[in-house]
């Protein structure tokens, strides 16, 4: 199956390229990597046939937050201090993010396979959500309708605290 | 002188999305797109040359085609970066213009050295040399960039001037009331 | 005639052949758009431009010397030239990023084309088929997410050359992208809240949008440019800003940054990037006229359907396919080719903005009038389709 090879394609690239998000040392070529495993992301959404998802995906966090990230990486000193790469709470959360990667990795091995999910009645084929932009929608604002302000609740606070942090508020006291 | 202190308007609401000024400016660049070109076609087409132009030097004859140079080497002599090469020969006894004291063997000029400085004109005793209305000097190789005689005649031409100074001398040399 | 044969050739070898034609399209188109450049710079500016270039080979053809001064062969020289000059790879460049920038260019700009439907034409049953590459119903949101990828290849480029000139174009051209992104995204909003009436399946095709302009009657035929001209001007000066042209072409700015980011660039890596913005400017010209310009309809209120039908008295063929979509296609290029024209035009009329302007522009004028100005077409939509 030609979908099949496709799937591995893809998938090797958007697991490879984010591996070397991670790996690589030089911080542009890891923001390039990023944007490759993006694209592959997209790219599976395509192949489960959720275009509007890909295209979203692509042009939201392929086309602007990693030119986003680029421009960051461009203004700032790459080189990095001399700071110990290794400190304890980097430690912790490596060795968490491990254990739930090895518990991950024994269930499926325990399983064999991802599970299907099961329809009730399994009568008609699920319709995918980021297929079509009535569903999209339709989901959005009804069952995804709390998840989605919240989110956007907390982009709202995370907008402010960057006002707050990179303006200097001298004049004002009642700031301070 | 009086200083004038000029109230800037402030600008209006339309002008400040500065559309009508764009749209002005967008009509004015349609003018000149549906105006004629000014460009010349440079090699089929020439400038019109200022008389006073001074381009490359050139000899020039007199109204009866006698070389007006009488190689008295004053511009060999002055030329700031000795790009003028003289050699001066005599004129054969029976030759119509015997009168005249010298004339030019060979005339080279080398267009490389020369730096249009006009004082071999501004020197030339005889009104002989000439920085005319030639501006392009090219050639392949730097043996073409001498100008010799035969071409500094060929670039000059004669120079229409009435006032024939070596035949004057002459007939007055014959009716015997010489300088 | 039948074109069935076509539709019976494998899927492989039909998408070969339409991405061959997509490549031997463009590149032409792209190139012609360069000569257009000088030619259009060169009459704004009372010159001839460059009429001289003739193969003496073909001196003798009678007629030729007006191809000679529209400069025809002075394009295919310099195309030649682009392709056979030596290509060289200064020292001190990130190779491998250096050389992808300009290959990075190109797919994005040939890319997005694939979901821009150029025609339409009748077909035997009597309904209109539209003559796009890929038909889906994610059409305008497909060519922004390609089109933004088209960033990438400055930022590589600026940064790749590992000088400063070219790095200051990336770092703005960056900035300057994502900026005019989000007033381009809000401009168009207004145009498809319009044509996703209630109760409809729910579209993003740019089809769908020309459809919705050949609609009878005084409003069902007047294109957008008329219902809603804020939105038409917002997405005009975007596109303006996301084509990198002047006054917004920050990223080159050759007054101050030399070439920005190709500046290190030589031969036909530069090439490609030129052919890639051109590329960007006929697309985006594309979309623009689609959106708002009624596509390949001739006239507002006068649909291409119409003009078929209209003809079909004077020549029977008119509504044969063929003619229609070649009619649909060169009616389109028409508005693309005046659209171009525009672009130049407005080249040589406005002097280019220094880099706060453009920032400000973006985010402190046109970013809120797009906000303003969708909210007001909601509430209008609201209340028109209620």
């Amino acid at each position: 199956m030609s979908t099949d090879i496709f799937f591995y394609l893809f998938a090797a690239i958007t697991a490879g390229s984010a591996l070397a998000v991670v790996l690589c040392k030089n911080t542009v070529a890891a923001a390039l990597s990023l944007l490759v495993s993006l694209v592959g992301v997209a790219a599976l959404f395509i192949l489960l046939d959720a275009f509007l998802l890909a295209a979203l995906m692509v042009f939201v966090y392929a086309g602007a937050v990693v030119a986003l990230f680029l421009f960051i990486v461009m203004l700032i000193d790459t080189y990095g201090g001399t700071r110990k790469p290794f400190k304890k709470g980097t430690i912790v959360a490596s060795g968490f993010a491990l254990a739930l990667l090895v518990t991950g990795l024994a269930t499926l091995a325990q399983r064999g396979a991802l599970a299907t999910p099961e329809f009730a009645g399994n009568a008609a084929p699920l319709v995918p959500v980021g297929a079509s932009l009535r569903a999209y929608g339709e989901q959005l604002f009804t069952t995804y309708l709390l998840p989605v302000q919240i989110v956007g609740f907390l982009l709202l606070i995370a907008m402010l605290g960057v006002i707050v942090l990179s303006k200097k508020f001298e004049g004002l006291e009642d700031v301070k | 002188m009086a200083v004038i202190q000029v109230e800037r308007k402030p600008l209006s609401l339309l002008e400040r999305t500065y559309i009508p000024q764009i749209v002005g400016g967008l009509r004015t660049t349609l003018r000149h797109f549906f105006k004629p070109n000014v460009t010349l076609q440079y090699p089929e087409q020439r400038p019109e040359i200022s008389k006073n132009y001074r381009g490359v030097p050139t000899l020039v004859m007199d109204p009866n085609g006698r070389e007006k140079c009488v190689s008295c080497q004053l511009c060999e002599f002055v030329c700031p970066p000795k790009a003028i090469r003289i050699t001066p020969g005599e004129i054969a006894a029976d030759s119509p213009n015997a009168h005249v004291e010298k004339a030019p063997q060979a005339f080279d000029i080398d267009m490389l050295r020369c730096i249009y400085c006009g004082l071999c004109q501004e020197v030339c005793p005889e009104e002989a040399i000439w920085l005319q209305n030639q501006f392009s000097m090219s050639g392949y190789t730097r043996a073409e960039m001498v100008n010799n005689k035969a071409k500094l005649y060929e670039l000059g031409g004669t120079l229409p001037d009435p006032h024939l100074k070596w035949d004057h001398k002459k007939a007055a040399a014959e009716h015997g009331n010489g300088h | 005639m039948d074109f069935s044969f076509y539709f019976d050739l494998p899927l492989w070898l039909r998408l070969v052949l339409q991405g061959t034609a997509v490549i031997l399209v463009l590149f032409p188109i792209a190139a012609a758009c360069s000569m257009a450049e000088r030619k259009i710079s060169a009459w704004l500016q009372g010159r001839p431009g460059p009429n001289r270039t003739l193969p003496p080979l073909l001196a003798w053809v009678p007629g030729i010397w007006v191809l000679q001064k529209l400069g025809i062969f002075q394009l295919a020289a310099d195309g030649g030239k682009f392709v056979f000059k030596e290509d060289p790879v200064p020292g001190h460049v990130n190779k491998l990023y250096f050389i992808a920038a300009p290959i990075l260019a190109m797919i994005p700009a040939l890319t997005t084309v694939v979901v821009v439907p150029f025609g339409a034409y009748l077909d035997s049953a009597g309904k209109i088929v539209p003559l796009v590459l890929a038909n889906v119903d994610i059409g305008l949101l497909a060519v922004f997410a390609v089109s933004s990828l088209g960033v990438y290849a400055v930022i590589l480029a600026g940064w790749a050359s590992n000088s400063k000139y070219p790095f200051l174009g990336g770092v703005r051209a960056s900035a300057q992208l994502i900026s005019y992104e989000l007033s381009m995204t809000l401009s168009v909003l207004p145009v498809f809240l319009w044509i996703n009436a209630p109760g409809g399946q729910g579209t993003l095709s740019l089809f769908d949008v020309v459809q919705f302009q050949s609609q009878p009657g005084f409003w069902g035929g007047a294109w957008f440019v008329f219902t809603m001209p804020l939105s038409a001007f917002i997405f005009l000066v975007a596109l303006f800003a996301e084509t990198n042209r002047q006054p917004f072409d920050m990223p080159e700015s050759e007054s101050d940054l030399v070439g920005g980011f190709h500046t290190e660039y030589g031969a036909f890596k530069w090439s490609l990037f030129f052919v890639a913005e051109y590329c960007h400017m006929v697309i985006g010209s594309a979309v623009f006229i689609l959106l708002f310009f009624g596509g390949w309809n001739p006239l507002p209120w006068v649909t291409l359907t119409d003009t078929v039908q209209a003809l079909a008295h004077i020549i029977p063929v008119a509504t044969h396919p063929l003619f229609m979509g070649i009619l649909g296609i060169s009616i389109f290029l028409v508005k693309i080719c005046f659209s171009i024209f525009f672009f130049m035009w407005v080249r040589w009329t406005l002097p280019r903005f220094r880099y706060d302007q453009v920032m400000n522009i973006g985010w402190k004028q046109l970013l809120p009038l797009s906000i303003a100005n969708l909210i007001a077409y909601t509430i209008g939509i609201a209340l028109l389709q209620k």
